[in-house]
C-alpha cells in the first residue's frame, strides 16, 4: 500500500529534518517561479465567479436523424464531454429552446478553438476510395506523374491474397503507383502514404468500366462502379472553391450508406474522391489520442482504437482492400465529409487501430481526438451566436463571501493560538505552506489542463482547511500525550510521529479513495470535485511529512519549546504533567500479575 | 491555559470523563427523532431543484443600464418562487435564467420582469432551457457514489474490521439524511454546489470517523488479556482520550463555515453563498457527532455481541462482583479497603486510566511495555490483533 512507500520516506525525514524542510521550499519555490513566468498569477475562475463566454448552437436538420429531444440530450452530453472531458474546466451545457445548445465557457478559454470543438460533428466512416483526382481540375488537367511514380502499367492482379479465395484478377488495369511506400506493419501511415504517391491516379475513363461483374465479389466493398451521375458532379467538383466543398460536405450528401464525393488535402493540396459506402462506422471508435509520429515523419498524428467488433471489421477490410488495384486499395478516412487522408493498404491490418495523419499541427491533432473520443453528434450544428457572459455570483456576492472567510480563517488562528499558544506557531506556518502549494498548482493547472475554479471548489478548500489542520492535532495531541507520561520533548515528538503518521495515513486514504474513484467513474462537475478533493489530500500528506514533522522535529530542540515555556503550548504545568515513574511502574507490576 | 487545556489533562487521566458508551440509548434516541424529523421533511416539502437539474426558462434583455445586483433586487419575488440566476452578456443585455417553470409560467415572469427592469416585454426573449447537470452526470455520480462505498467498507473492513466498516457507514447515512432533511426543510434550491458540498461532507464525515476508529482500534488491542474491562468501557476511554482532537478539528473546520453563513450570508447577504455554508455547517456539526455519538456506540454494541467479548464481560463483572466482596470483607475487617482494591475499579484513580488511555492519547510508557507482554498472546484471539496493526 502507499502508506508504506510513504512511511519509509518519512523515516528518511525524520532524520534529517532540514532535508525534508528544503524539499518542499524548493518545490514551493519552484512552482511559484513557474507560475509567475507562465503568467498565470491567478487561478482561473469558473463562469459562476467570473463569467465567460457562452456560444449558441443551432441545430441543422441532418439526413436520417431529425431534431429530437433524445437527440439535442446526447448532443449536449457528448459536447459536455468534449469541452470538459477532464471535468476541470467549468464548462456549462444546455439545451435552449428546442434546437439550441448553449455552451457557456469560463473566461480565458479561447472562444474559436472551443466554437470548433463543440461544433464539430464528427461523424467518422471509413470508406473505400473509388477513384481519385486532383482536386483543382482547372489548372493542368491530368499531369503527367513524374519521377519514380510514373504508372507502372502492370496490372494489380494478385488473386492469391483475397481472403475467401475468389481469386478474380480485376479487368480494370488500373495502373499502381510504384512509390507507394505504406510501411507494413504499421496501422495505416496516413498522409504520408498518399502525399509520396502524389500521382494523381487517373481516373477510370468511362465512368461504368469497373462494370458490376469486374468488381471483386468477394470484398465487402461490393462494387466499385460510380453512377453517372455521381460522376458528373465528380468531374465538376472544385475542391478549392469553399463554396462547393461546403456544398457537398452539408447533411444529406454525406450519407454513410452511399457513394459519395468529397474533398480532402494530401500534402497541401486538393484531392478530390469518390468513396464508397462507409465500411467502418466511427461509432466503433473506443479510444483517440494525438501522438508526435518520429518514425514515419508524419508530424502530429490522430491513433484510433477500435472496440472489438470494429476491431474485425478493420481486419477484414483492410484485407480485402490490400488485395485490390489502386486506387481502390486506399481507403479514406471521412471526417464531417472531408476526407482526412487516403492511405493505401497492402496487407491486412490487425490490432484493431489505425492513424489519422493529415499534417495536424498539435492542437489540431489533440482537438480532433478529442472530439473522437467522445463520439460524433447525432445532429449537426452550426454556431449562431457567440457573446460574453459575466459571472453569476455578483461581484459584492464574492467580496462578501472573502470576507466572510478571512474572517474565519482570522478565528481559526486565534483559536489555535489560544490553544496550542507556541505550537500554533508550527500548525499556521503548515496551513500557509499548504495554502500557498495549493494556490500555486491552481493556478499552473489552469493553463495545463483547463482547471477552473468556481465557487463550489471554493467550499471544498474551505473544508480542506479543518481536514488539514486534523493532521496537525492530531499530531500535536500524541506529542502532548507523551509529554504528560514524563518524557521530554525530543524523545516524545519521535515517539509521537509514527502514531499520528498512521492515523492521518489511514484516514486521508479515506479520502483520496474517494477522490480516485468519484474521478475515475463520474463527469462533468463531480469530476471536478473529485479532482480538487484528491489534490487537498495528497498536499495535506505531504506537507505533514515534508513540513509539519520536520519542523517540530527541529523546534523541539529549541529552548523554548523543550524547557516547556509558558507560552510554547507545552508547559508541563498545564498539560497535567506529573512525574509518573513510581506510578507507572506500580500500575504496570500488579497488572502483569492480573493478565 | 485555556479551561480546554485542562480540560485535554484531566480527560487524559480520566479525572473527566463522559460516558458516551454507556449513554448510548439516549444519543441513538436524539439521532433517530433527527433523522425522523430530516425524512419528514423531505418527504412534506420536497427537494427544490435548481436550473442546472430541471431546467427551466431564460429571458434575454436587450442592451440596458441596469447591473446584475440591482437587476436581482428588483426581479426578487416575481420569479415565480424560483431563483433567478443573473449574467450580464456581451451585448449589454442581461441574461436571466429562472429555475423550474413551464412555457405558462414564463410568460407571467417575462411580463413582470419587463415591468421591473421597465424594458418592454416584447424586447425580452423568453426561451425554455434544458439542464445542464443532465440526467448521464447524476447517474455517473451515484455510480461512483456506490462504487466508493462498496470499496471503503471493504477497505475498513480490512484495515479495521466489519462492524467499524458497519457502523461507518450506518453514521455517513446519518449524515447525509440529516443534511438533505435541513435542505428539504429550508427550502434551499438544489444546485450542484449543493451537490458537491454533500459530496464534501460524505467525505469529512467518513474521515473523522476513521480518525475516531483508529485510536478505538488502537485501545482495544490487546483486551481479551484483562478482566478490568468491557469492550464498552475501552471504547469511553478511548472516545474520552480523543475528545480533544474531535473538539478542536471541529472547531476548525466549522469556523470558517461558520463565518460564510453568518458573516457573510447574514450580514452581507451572500445569497449562494448561504446555501453551501448551510449545507457544510450542517453537514460537518453532524459528521463530528455521529463519530462520537453514533459511530463508536455502534460498534461497541456489535462487539459485545462476539462471544469472546461476552465472556470478557462475565469476568469483568465476576471480578468486579469478588472484589467488591472482598472490599465489604476488609471492612467489615476494620480494614483500609483501598489497599486491597486499589487496581479494581475502573473509575478508580489513574491506574485504571492509564491503563486504558487510548486513541490519540496512548500512554506510551506502560501502554506499550504492558502490550509487548500480551501481544504475542492476543494473537490468537479473534480478528482483533491483525498484524497489519503494527505496532511502532
Amino acid at each position: 500500500m502507499a502508506a508504506a512507500k510513504k512511511g519509509r520516506r518519512s523515516s528518511g525525514s525524520q532524520g534529517y529534518p532540514g532535508r525534508a524542510l528544503a524539499v518542499i521550499l524548493i518545490a514551493l519555490v519552484a512552482m511559484t517561479g513557474g507560475m509567475f513566468l507562465s503568467g498565470d498569477t491567478t487561478p482561473r475562475l469558473g463562469i459562476d465567479l467570473a463569467g465567460g463566454v457562452s456560444i449558441t448552437l443551432t441545430a441543422k436538420p441532418n439526413q436520417g436523424s431529425a431534431v429530437t429531444k433524445a437527440n439535442m440530450n446526447t448532443a449536449v452530453n457528448i459536447i459536455s464531454n468534449r469541452v470538459n472531458g477532464l471535468g476541470v474546466s467549468e464548462a456549462e451545457v444546455q439545451t435552449e429552446g428546442s434546437k439550441n445548445i448553449i455552451v457557456n465557457i469560463p473566461k480565458g478559454t479561447n472562444a474559436e478553438q472551443a466554437q470548433k470543438q463543440v461544433g464539430t460533428t464528427a461523424q467518422l466512416f471509413f470508406r473505400q476510395v473509388l477513384a481519385v483526382d486532383n482536386g483543382v481540375p482547372a489548372a493542368t488537367p491530368t499531369p503527367t506523374p513524374s519521377g519514380s511514380a510514373t504508372p507502372s502499367g502492370t496490372p494489380s492482379g494478385t488473386p492469391s491474397s483475397t481472403p475467401t479465395g475468389t481469386a478474380t484478377p480485376k479487368s480494370t488495369a488500373t495502373p499502381t503507383g510504384s512509390a507507394t511506400s505504406t510501411v507494413q506493419n504499421r496501422p495505416v501511415s496516413g498522409a504520408l502514404a498518399s502525399g509520396v504517391n502524389k500521382a494523381p491516379t487517373p481516373l477510370p475513363t468511362t465512368p461504368p468500366a469497373t462494370d458490376p461483374n469486374a468488381t471483386n465479389p468477394s470484398t465487402s466493398s461490393g462494387d466499385l462502379s460510380v453512377p453517372a451521375d455521381l460522376q458528373a458532379k465528380f468531374t465538376a467538383l472544385d475542391c478549392s472553391n469553399d463554396k462547393q466543398r461546403n456544398a457537398i460536405t452539408d447533411g444529406s450528401a454525406q450519407d454513410k450508406g452511399k457513394k459519395v464525393i468529397a474533398c480532402g488535402q494530401e500534402g497541401g493540396i486538393w484531392q478530390k474522391y469518390v468513396l464508397g459506402p462507409s465500411l467502418i462506422d466511427g461509432k466503433r471508435v473506443s479510444g483517440a489520442n494525438a501522438a508526435f509520429d518520429t518514425q514515419q515523419g508524419n508530424g502530429w498524428v490522430v491513433n484510433l482504437n477500435f472496440d472489438s467488433s470494429g476491431a474485425g471489421q478493420f481486419t477484414k477490410v483492410t484485407g480485402d482492400l490490400s488485395s485490390q488495384a489502386e486506387p481502390n486499395n486506399r481507403f479514406a478516412i471521412d471526417l464531417d465529409g472531408v476526407v482526412q487522408s487516403a492511405p493505401s493498404v497492402h496487407s491486412a491490418l490487425t490490432g484493431g487501430s489505425a492513424q489519422i495523419s493529415g499534417g495536424f499541427k498539435q492542437n489540431e491533432a489533440e482537438d480532433l481526438a478529442n472530439v473522437l473520443k467522445y463520439g460524433s453528434l447525432p445532429l449537426a450544428f452550426e454556431p449562431s451566436e457567440t457573446t460574453t457572459v459575466s459571472a453569476a455570483l455578483g461581484g459584492e456576492q464574492l467580496r462578501g463571501g472573502l470576507i466572510a472567510g478571512a474572517v474565519g480563517l482570522a478565528l481559526v488562528v486565534a483559536y489555535m493560538f489560544a490553544y496550542y499558544r507556541g505550537l500554533s506557531f508550527v500548525a499556521i506556518a503548515s496551513l500557509m505552506t499548504s495554502a500557498a502549494l495549493t494556490y500555486t498548482i491552481m493556478c499552473l493547472l489552469g493553463r495545463a489542463i483547463g482547471f477552473a475554479l468556481n465557487l463550489p471548489a471554493v467550499a471544498g478548500a474551505i473544508v480542506a482547511i479543518g481536514i488539514t489542520a486534523d493532521s496537525f492535532i492530531v499530531f500535536f495531541e500524541r506529542i502532548r500525550d507523551e509529554l504528560r507520561e514524563g518524557r521530554s520533548l525530543q524523545p516524545a515528538v519521535a515517539r509521537g510521529w509514527p502514531r499520528a503518521r498512521r492515523t492521518i495515513l489511514v484516514s486521508d486514504f479515506v479520502s483520496f479513495l474517494a477522490a480516485a474513484v468519484l474521478y475515475v467513474v463520474t463527469v462533468g462537475k463531480v469530476r471536478g470535485f473529485a479532482f480538487t478533493l484528491g489534490l487537498t489530500t495528497v498536499l495535506d500528506v505531504a506537507v505533514v511529512f515534508l513540513f509539519t514533522m520536520p519542523l517540530m522535529t527541529i523546534l523541539a530542540r529549541r529552548k523554548f519549546f523543550a524547557q516547556g515555556h509558558k507560552w510554547s503550548g507545552l508547559d508541563p504545568k498545564s498539560l497535567g504533567v506529573k512525574a509518573p515513574l513510581r506510578r507507572v511502574r506500580r500500575t504496570h507490576s500488579t497488572e502483569t500479575k492480573e493478565a | 491555559m485555556s479551561k480546554l487545556g485542562t480540560l485535554g489533562h484531566r480527560l487524559h487521566r480520566g479525572e473527566v470523563s463522559y460516558d458516551f458508551v454507556g449513554k448510548r440509548k439516549l444519543w441513538y434516541g436524539v439521532s433517530i427523532l433527527i433523522t425522523l424529523a430530516a425524512i419528514i421533511g423531505l418527504a412534506v416539502n420536497g427537494l427544490k431543484l435548481g436550473i442546472e437539474f430541471s431546467g427551466g426558462a431564460v429571458f434575454t434583455t436587450p442592451k440596458t443600464s441596469v447591473s446584475v445586483s440591482q437587476a436581482q433586487d428588483k426581479i426578487s419575488g416575481d420569479t415565480a418562487g424560483h431563483h433567478a440566476t443573473i449574467q450580464k452578456l456581451g451585448t449589454g443585455g442581461l441574461r436571466i435564467q429562472v429555475s423550474d417553470i413551464d412555457t405558462a409560467t414564463s410568460k407571467q415572469v417575462q411580463q413582470k420582469i419587463s415591468a421591473d427592469l421597465n424594458i418592454p416585454s416584447k424586447d425580452i426573449n423568453a426561451e425554455i432551457v434544458g439542464p445542464s447537470w443532465g440526467k448521464e452526470i447524476s447517474k455517473k455520480a451515484l455510480q461512483g457514489l456506490i462504487i466508493f462505498l462498496v470499496l471503503v467498507v471493504i477497505y475498513l473492513a480490512i484495515a479495521f474490521e466489519w462492524r467499524m466498516a458497519v457502523a461507518a457507514l450506518v453514521a455517513l447515512l446519518h449524515d447525509i439524511t440529516i443534511t438533505t432533511g435541513v435542505y428539504a426543510i429550508v427550502g434551499f434550491e438544489v444546485s450542484p454546489g449543493t451537490v458537491i458540498g454533500l459530496l464534501t461532507i460524505l467525505g469529512y464525515s467518513l474521515y473523522d470517523t476513521v480518525v475516531v476508529f483508529d485510536g478505538l482500534k488502537e485501545a482495544t488491542r490487546g483486551i481479551t488479556k484483562q478482566n478490568q474491562k468491557t469492550f464498552s468501557d475501552v471504547a469511553n476511554r478511548s472516545l474520552n482520550g480523543t475528545l480533544v482532537r474531535s473538539i478542536n478539528t471541529t472547531v476548525v473546520a466549522l469556523l470558517p463555515v461558520a463565518a460564510l453563513l453568518f458573516i457573510g450570508g447574514g450580514i452581507l447577504g451572500a445569497g449562494v453563498l448561504n446555501d453551501i455554508a448551510l449545507a457544510l455547517f450542517v453537514g460537518l456539526t453532524a459528521g463530528a457527532y455521529s463519530s462520537i455519538f453514533i459511530a463508536t456506540p455502534i460498534v461497541a454494541d456489535l462487539k459485545e455481541r462476539e462471544p469472546q467479548m461476552q465472556a470478557l464481560r462475565k469476568r469483568v463483572l465476576a471480578k468486579r462482583a469478588s472484589d467488591a466482596q472482598k472490599a465489604k470483607e476488609a471492612e467489615a475487617r476494620g480494614e483500609d479497603p483501598e489497599a486491597a482494591d486499589d487496581d479494581a475499579d475502573p473509575q478508580d484513580g489513574e491506574e485504571a486510566t492509564a491503563s486504558a488511555a487510548a486513541g490519540v492519547v496512548a500512554p506510551r510508557g506502560q501502554g506499550a511495555a504492558r502490550s509487548s507482554r500480551t501481544q504475542p498472546g492476543s494473537r490468537g484471539r479473534g480478528g482483533r490483533s491483525r498484524p497489519s496493526g503494527k505496532r511502532r
